[in-house]
């Protein structure tokens, strides 16, 4: 470099500044007046928008549509399916017929193609899908005609049919391009309300409605999700009037409260918190500490204190408010009680309070993942509970790649929550087959009466049947905890009161982008009154 | 002394992509983990094994530097497994931005440091002085991030004169020069004015010691006005130590613009640095580590052939 070269220093830097100027030409679509646009923030970013890569595939996707639809209830309703499917009486085959006259945004038609496609494409294994598990059950997929699709599977799975919320991806596009790293992960098409008109990572998600929607042009035509990971950034620029909506911690929400502007919306989940018990530790695989540590603990103060009262108290899997749940299951708060188990098993208070068995100590450690609060709060109130009961619980912060490999003997403060069919959570969590499999079944839990039920949970076709399955599920983890559930957590949000047609939908442990009031903001209205 | 430099350079930044590769493989951090994210903790280990091999990231350490080293060396810098995009797009995309922050921020560095601390060396020990240098060694010691956080809470949400964060307001999504340089103002003013102690300081001391030089007491006595004294002969030998300063605040620069575009959600170069190490996305980091080291190498050269233009004494093969 000469000492010429660096005079050039200046024009570049004034060449950076011009071409920031065109970068994105496009646009220029003002919101035509209050409600026609939202701005919501969000904690969490999506890796892809690639539905092959996994995005959206719980549903609700906004720029794609699955062949069916989740409402807020998560009932199934058909969407690029023109209705619900058609079961063969072995369960083995699933048969869609499809919505004519849809097109992807680009102005080309959706057929059965692009489903085929999609699915094959997740299938394969050189796509770098990591919930490709979850289609485990499929066998192929194929086209009965232009407008018919038939799925057929290796063997009988009831919740099949929630698994084809998955977003359908152009074959004319995303066919024509590497799969893990072409345009498409970043620039999707799809038959969604929305269309994606750019992403900006670590920053912000921006859309316009699509005219061409086979449901209706939706009313709010710019929507926005800014992505901003810190709580407090986000509510204050919430305060600050820069977003109409945002994701908050209960506790920051409730400074929101008094506003007369903004309305606070609860979100019941499946989101718990729990606590593995590994089977190969000596203390927590025993029965009775299970069961002690079960009824030590005093779920509602987690709740009150931990949470803000936006929860409630977990007993398994299942949130006390689905119809999966199994009456008479909650377990009261009752120390003498864990007392009294124990000392019937054998656990005699030593000197220091700390029970002990054939010279075996009742203590182990419990693992949090660093940084969460959440996670954190929740592992002291456990050990504080467990020390009324003589057991002595040491918490401990790390990383997930500190915490894995001792999954198998310690226990660990662990999230989750999949809505939609009582099999997405419990088989992975309980099935004694998939023990330390990844981060499934991560307590090692071995029980044959709950494997049985969650097999017949997972093939029969009959709910009757099913739901006296899970029941049992349930009753067992009464028998035996092979984990502590402690809470399922409210998701909150605060939104601006511009709009009507809001309403939340039960939501799953991550939040995804389609949680929040905003799950259906291609059917909001702007309020006509006020601003 | 140019072309020695940059001879130089490419061993240097050989040794630091090899460094890079196999820190980066010694970290506890599982680029499988990192790249599956939540969806990896259902997924099932045959899964995650397959995307393993599917990444390259099971081959050994020796074997994936050469296949990256080469494949840069043709011009292919890989994909990016955690932006699921071209590594040459990911800069491309981002770059322009970080250099836009880090011009702006390093020009209020200088010319406000440069400023001050001439001023401050008129009258040393006079109030400015005392305020200037008392600020300055508050500046040095606040961390950038928490200066963010602060620029934020004043102007952001008290006066609300200025955007929190961002390159353009949320509900916007193009891209106009206005906006962009509303956006600038706090992002560059906070990573500029982290800088600026330095700058004031080392200035103030060299103008105040060319002010002592026989030289300058000369000029005076010739009776030249304070301002030609001033610019014409202080400054002038005075910016030598701060002109050596311009290429050593390079990397500090780097590290500063990292936690600035982190506090106002800049779309530059540095956030995805943090992705890419703690994913231990390998093409990402080290073709994000080679653009620092040609950063750094390149701040020193040009802080030489500052110096050598300002000061002609110094020879430029010194």
């Amino acid at each position: 470099m000469t000492a010429r070269s660096i005079r050039t220093v200046a024009p570049v830097a004034a060449l950076v500044l011009g071409a920031a100027a065109c970068a994105n030409p496009s646009g220029g679509t003002d919101g035509q007046g209050a409600g026609a646009t939202a701005v919501v923030g969000i904690a969490y970013e999506p890796d892809t928008l690639s539905p092959l890569l996994g995005y959206g595939k719980d549903g609700n996707s906004k720029i794609f549509d699955g062949l069916l639809a989740h409402d807020a209830d998560l009932k199934l309703r058909p969407a690029l399916a023109a209705e619900l499917p058609e079961v063969s009486a072995d369960g083995l085959t699933y048969t869609y017929k499809l919505r004519q006259g849809v097109k992807f945004s680009d102005g080309e038609p959706f057929d059965a193609d692009d489903v085929v496609f999609t699915y094959r494409t997740i299938l394969d294994e050189k796509t770098n899908n990591p919930s490709r598990t979850e289609l485990d059950a499929l066998k192929d997929v194929s086209k009965g005609g232009d407008d018919t699709v038939v799925f057929t599977l290796k063997y009988p799975y009831a919740p099949f049919a929630q698994r084809t919320v998955l977003p359908i991806a152009p074959e004319h596009v995303a066919g024509r391009q590497d799969v893990n790293t072409g345009e498409f992960t970043t620039k999707p098409i799809g038959t969604g309300p929305y269309v994606l008109t750019g992403w900006s990572k670590g920053e912000k998600l921006s859309f316009k409605a699509n005219p061409a929607y086979w449901g209706g042009e939706p009313q709010v035509k710019k929507f926005t999700m800014a992505i901003i990971k810190d709580d407090d950034v986000r509510a204050t620029r919430l305060r600050a009037g820069d977003l109409d909506g945002a994701i908050l911690p209960p506790n920051l929400a409730e400074g929101f409260a008094k506003d007369s502007g903004r309305k606070t919306h609860k979100a019941t989940t499946y989101d718990y918190r729990t606590v593995t018990l590994p089977t190969h530790n000596e203390v927590a695989g025993d029965t009775a500490i299970r069961r002690a540590l079960d009824i030590a603990v005093d779920r509602q103060v987690m709740v009150d204190s931990i949470l803000n009262g936006a929860g409630k108290p977990a007993y398994g899997p299942v949130p006390t408010g689905s119809e999966w749940f199994a009456a008479g299951t909650e377990r009261r708060h009752d120390l003498a009680g864990a007392q009294k188990i124990l000392d019937e098993a054998g656990w005699k208070p030593g000197k220091d309070g700390i029970r002990a068995k054939d010279g075996v100590r009742a203590a182990f450690p419990l693992w949090y993942l660093t940084g969460d609060k959440l996670r954190q709060d929740h592992a002291l109130a456990y050990a504080s509970d467990a020390r009324k009961a003589g057991i002595d619980i040491t918490t401990q912060a790390g990383t997930w790649e500190v915490i894995e490999p001792r999954m198998e003997h310690d226990a660990v403060l662990a999230g989750g929550g999949a809505p939609g069919d009582p099999d997405f959570d419990q088989y992975l969590l309980l099935k004694s087959a998939l023990a330390g499999d990844g981060f499934n079944n991560m307590g090692w839990y071995d029980n044959p009466a709950v494997d049985k039920a969650l097999e017949t949970g997972r093939t029969s076709g009959d709910k009757a049947t099913r739901l006296e399955a899970y029941r049992t599920v349930q009753r067992e983890l009464v028998k035996n905890p092979g984990y502590t559930f402690l809470t399922h957590i409210d998701h909150v949000y605060v939104l601006a009161d511009k709009w009507d047609g809001l309403s939340t939908q039960i939501e799953p442990h991550d939040h995804g982008l389609a949680s929040g009031p905003w799950w259906n903001v291609e059917k909001w209205t702007p309020k006509d009154s006020g601003k | 002394m140019t072309g020695r430099r940059a001879l130089f350079a490419v061993p240097v930044l050989g040794v630091v992509t090899f460094g890079v590769f196999a820190v980066a493989a010694a970290s506890p951090f599982d680029p499988v983990k990192a790249y599956t994210g939540t969806a990896g903790l259902t997924a099932s280990q045959e899964n995650l094994d397959q995307i393993r091999a599917n990444l390259g990231v099971d081959q050994p350490l020796v074997t994936r530097w050469w296949d990256w080293l080469t494949g840069a060396l043709r011009g292919d810098l890989g994909d990016s497994a955690v932006m699921r995009m071209p590594v040459a797009d990911v800069i491309g995309e981002r770059l322009g931005w970080s250099v836009l922050l880090a011009v702006t921020a390093f020009a209020v560095a200088v010319l406000l440091g440069t400023a001050l601390g001439v001023l401050a060396a008129r009258r040393r020990g006079g109030l400015l002085d005392r305020c200037a240098c008392s600020a300055a060694y508050t500046l040095e010691a606040a961390p950038a991030f928490w200066l963010g956080l602060l620029a934020i809470w004043f102007f952001a949400l008290q006066l609300g004169v200025l955007p929190a964060g961002g390159l353009t307001d949320t509900a916007s999504d193009t891209v106009t020069f206005d906006q962009v340089a509303r956006h600038l103002v706090l992002p560059a003013a906070v990573l500029g004015v982290s800088q600026t102690p330095w700058f004031f300081l080392y200035t103030r001391q060299g103008v105040g010691d060319a002010l002592d030089e026989d030289a300058v007491r000369g000029a005076r006595a010739r009776g030249l006005a304070e301002r030609t004294v001033l610019t014409g002969h202080a400054l002038r030998a005075g910016m030598l130590p701060m002109l050596t300063l311009i290429g050593s605040r390079v990397p500090e620069l780097i590290t500063g613009a990292l936690l600035v575009e982190t506090v106002f959600s800049w779309p530059g170069i540095a956030a995805a640095t943090v992705q890419a190490a703690t994913a231990v996305d390998f093409p990402l980091l080290a073709a994000l580590t080679v653009l620092a080291t040609a950063a750094v190498l390149l701040g020193n050269l040009l802080s030489d052939l500052l110096y050598g233009l300002a000061d002609p004494r110094v020879g430029f093969d010194g």
